[in-house]
């Protein structure tokens, strides 16, 4: 409930800070600009602004317009109508941070949900209560090591195949810091190269090693042998992952992963142009005192009832103030609660098999387009549900094409380095047709010989 | 609140017991007060480093604060108490006996005498605002 101030009040405000009027605190605003002439256009009735609003609208086409075959970060999949009904119960949609733990179990309990949901897809030990996003939950891991050598080993070698967003966000984050060195390991002349090359870049100055699975380019690599090579050089290595790909993939706990990290967006939250996306940390326990964010943990309260509360709250910036080794304080719940909910409904059985459809379709789609005269397709590595496509054209010829038969083409690679000019990444998920990969195998067809 | 005499005290709450060149380290009974009940320490440096005067050697959280521990005394660091990392509520119950945290080989034990003796260190306490 909000009560403002009485006029008594605010006197004695004043006077205590010896001002005579309210006005006066605003004398470093010159007069002809506190009350600016707007020029604002007559208001609008509901009515006329709801017509506004929708021609604005329909001037967009989305992925519920088009066939997406676009990924790179960010994926298309089916979410269940259970998901929004649920998060958008005013309990859950307005509830704020749960620092009172006496009037916040169900917000606690859904974050201790999610904890357990994501320490388990990824075979990892604990979770936090999640970041952002994927990029900075992976800046996040880089923080973490950096504190775990306490500095003294300044070397966080990053794979070259990791998402290249991921790789500037953690540079924002870590590049500023003294002793660090952001390396992106050897970069061969063909880009697409085996992340084993990394290994040669380990020494003891190494706090932190970066890979992705699946890679950017959708490839999936068994990280086990690298893991182990990090391990006897004292070195951690972190994973950033799909959590899709986790329903049918060996998990990067069970390959000797650190630090687990990754995009949320794909456990039933909408592509929404970017955002609110959600970031997912895990660990093992034997960092969890490293871990940066919010922690949810079990207990009893003083009646021996089970409860739920925020625990090893004197990592965080509020109590350790600049000895805290993050300043994150907060994270994303309700995304969390989506994703808790759609990991929920699915279950183990279907989490395999929305990942199953995934890959199925993908591969079926590389096969498909492997036949066009003048495409490429790299499959030489096993991947997912992402592949590298060569189009024996311009890129951006073939997509716009694509775009006006109602397709959403692959990521253009090329934009991202010269190198890999006309290269396109295709994404396919469980919520593409075998029809629709049949058509946009022809329409690439067409568009090729444009 | 306890002051054992025969000790020397740091105005950051640590205290020092000299035998020869060899110092014992530990925090105060006025610390663990301050800190309420404490629910995690490690030590921050390792047998065999030379540690500065005035650096960092450990770290205790409880479940209101996190505090550094600071060596008062330049020295080259000989032993540490592995147990008290596992069971970091003696720093609560037995500040002075149990919960010391490590022993130093002292530079300069004259560095030492200049800190606070137990009767010094009890008025200080007392001066400062809880």
């Amino acid at each position: 409930m909000f009560i403002p101030h009485t006029d008594q009040e605010k006197e004695a405000m004043l006077a205590s800070i010896g001002v005579k009027r309210l006005d006066d605190l605003f004398t470093a605003v010159p007069d002809k600009h506190r009350f600016p002439k707007l020029e604002l256009p007559n208001g609008l009735t509901e009515m006329e602004v709801l017509e506004e609003l929708k021609d604005f609208s329909a001037a967009n086409e989305t992925t519920g317009d088009l066939v997406s075959f676009l990924g790179a970060g960010a994926y298309r999949h089916y979410i269940p109508a259970a998901v929004d009904a649920l998060i958008s119960r005013g309990e859950f949609f307005s509830a704020y941070t749960p620092y009172q733990p006496e009037i916040s179990q169900g917000t606690l309990q859904t974050i201790f949900e999610f904890q357990t949901l994501i320490a388990n897809l990824t075979g990892m030990e604990v979770s936090n209560a999640s970041h952002y996003d994927g990029a900075t939950a992976a800046a996040e891991a880089g923080v973490m090591a950096y504190h775990h050598f306490r500095g003294k080993r300044p070397q966080i070698i990053l794979s070259h195949a990791i998402h290249p967003q991921y790789r500037e966000v953690m540079c924002s984050y870590l590049c500023g810091y003294e002793n660090v060195e952001l390396s992106t390991g050897k970069t061969g002349d063909d880009l697409l190269d085996n992340p084993g090359e990394l290994a040669d870049e380990i020494d003891s100055r190494t706090a932190l090693l970066v890979v992705q699975y699946p890679d950017f380019y959708g490839r999936i690599f068994d990280f086990t042998s690298l893991a182990q090579k990090a391990h006897e050089a004292g070195a951690l290595i972190a994973m950033i992952v799909n959590p899709t790909a986790l329903g049918l993939l060996k998990t990067p706990g069970a390959m000797g992963a650190d630090i687990v990290i990754g995009e949320g967006q794909p456990l039933g939250i909408p592509l929404s142009y970017g955002g609110p996306y959600l970031g997912f940390l895990a660990t093992k326990n034997e960092l969890v005192r490293k871990i940066s964010g919010r922690l949810v943990g079990e207990t009893v309260d003083g009646q021996g009832r089970r409860g739920y509360v925020l625990t090893l709250t004197a990592r965080e910036q509020h109590i350790r103030r600049e000895k805290a080794t993050s300043n994150i304080c907060t994270n994303q719940g309700l995304m969390a609660l989506a994703a808790t909910i759609y990991m929920s409904l699915l279950g183990k059985i279907g989490m395999k098999h929305v990942a199953n459809l995934c890959y199925q379709k993908a591969h079926y789609a590389a096969e498909e387009i492997g036949k066009l005269s003048g495409f490429k397709v790299y499959d030489e590595q096993p991947f997912f549900n992402e592949f590298v496509v060569k189009c024996p054209g311009n890129l951006e010829h073939i997509n716009q094409h694509l775009l006006d038969a109602g397709f959403l083409g692959g990521f253009n690679l090329g934009k991202l380095d010269p190198r890999l000019k006309d290269h396109m990444l295709v994404a396919v998920t469980e919520v593409i047709k075998k029809e629709e990969i049949d058509d946009f195998a022809i329409a690439l067809k067409e568009a090729a010989h444009d | 609140m306890n002051t054992p005499q025969g000790l020397k005290y740091a105005s950051t709450d640590e205290w020092m017991k000299v035998e020869g060149n060899i110092a014992t380290l530990g925090v105060t009974d006025y610390a663990q007060d301050q800190l309420s009940d404490v629910v995690f320490f490690e030590v921050t440096v390792d047998v065999g480093d030379v540690v500065e005067k005035g650096s960092i050697i450990a770290t205790i959280e409880s479940v209101k604060a996190a505090a550094d521990v600071t060596l008062p005394a330049t020295g080259k660091i000989i032993e540490v108490n592995e147990a008290l990392a596992n069971a970091p509520e003696i720093i609560n119950s037995d500040p002075f006996g149990e919960a010391w945290m490590l022993k130093v080989e002292l530079n300069d034990p004259a560095e030492v005498e200049s800190l606070m003796d137990a009767d010094a260190y009890a008025s200080y306490c007392e001066t400062r605002g809880h």
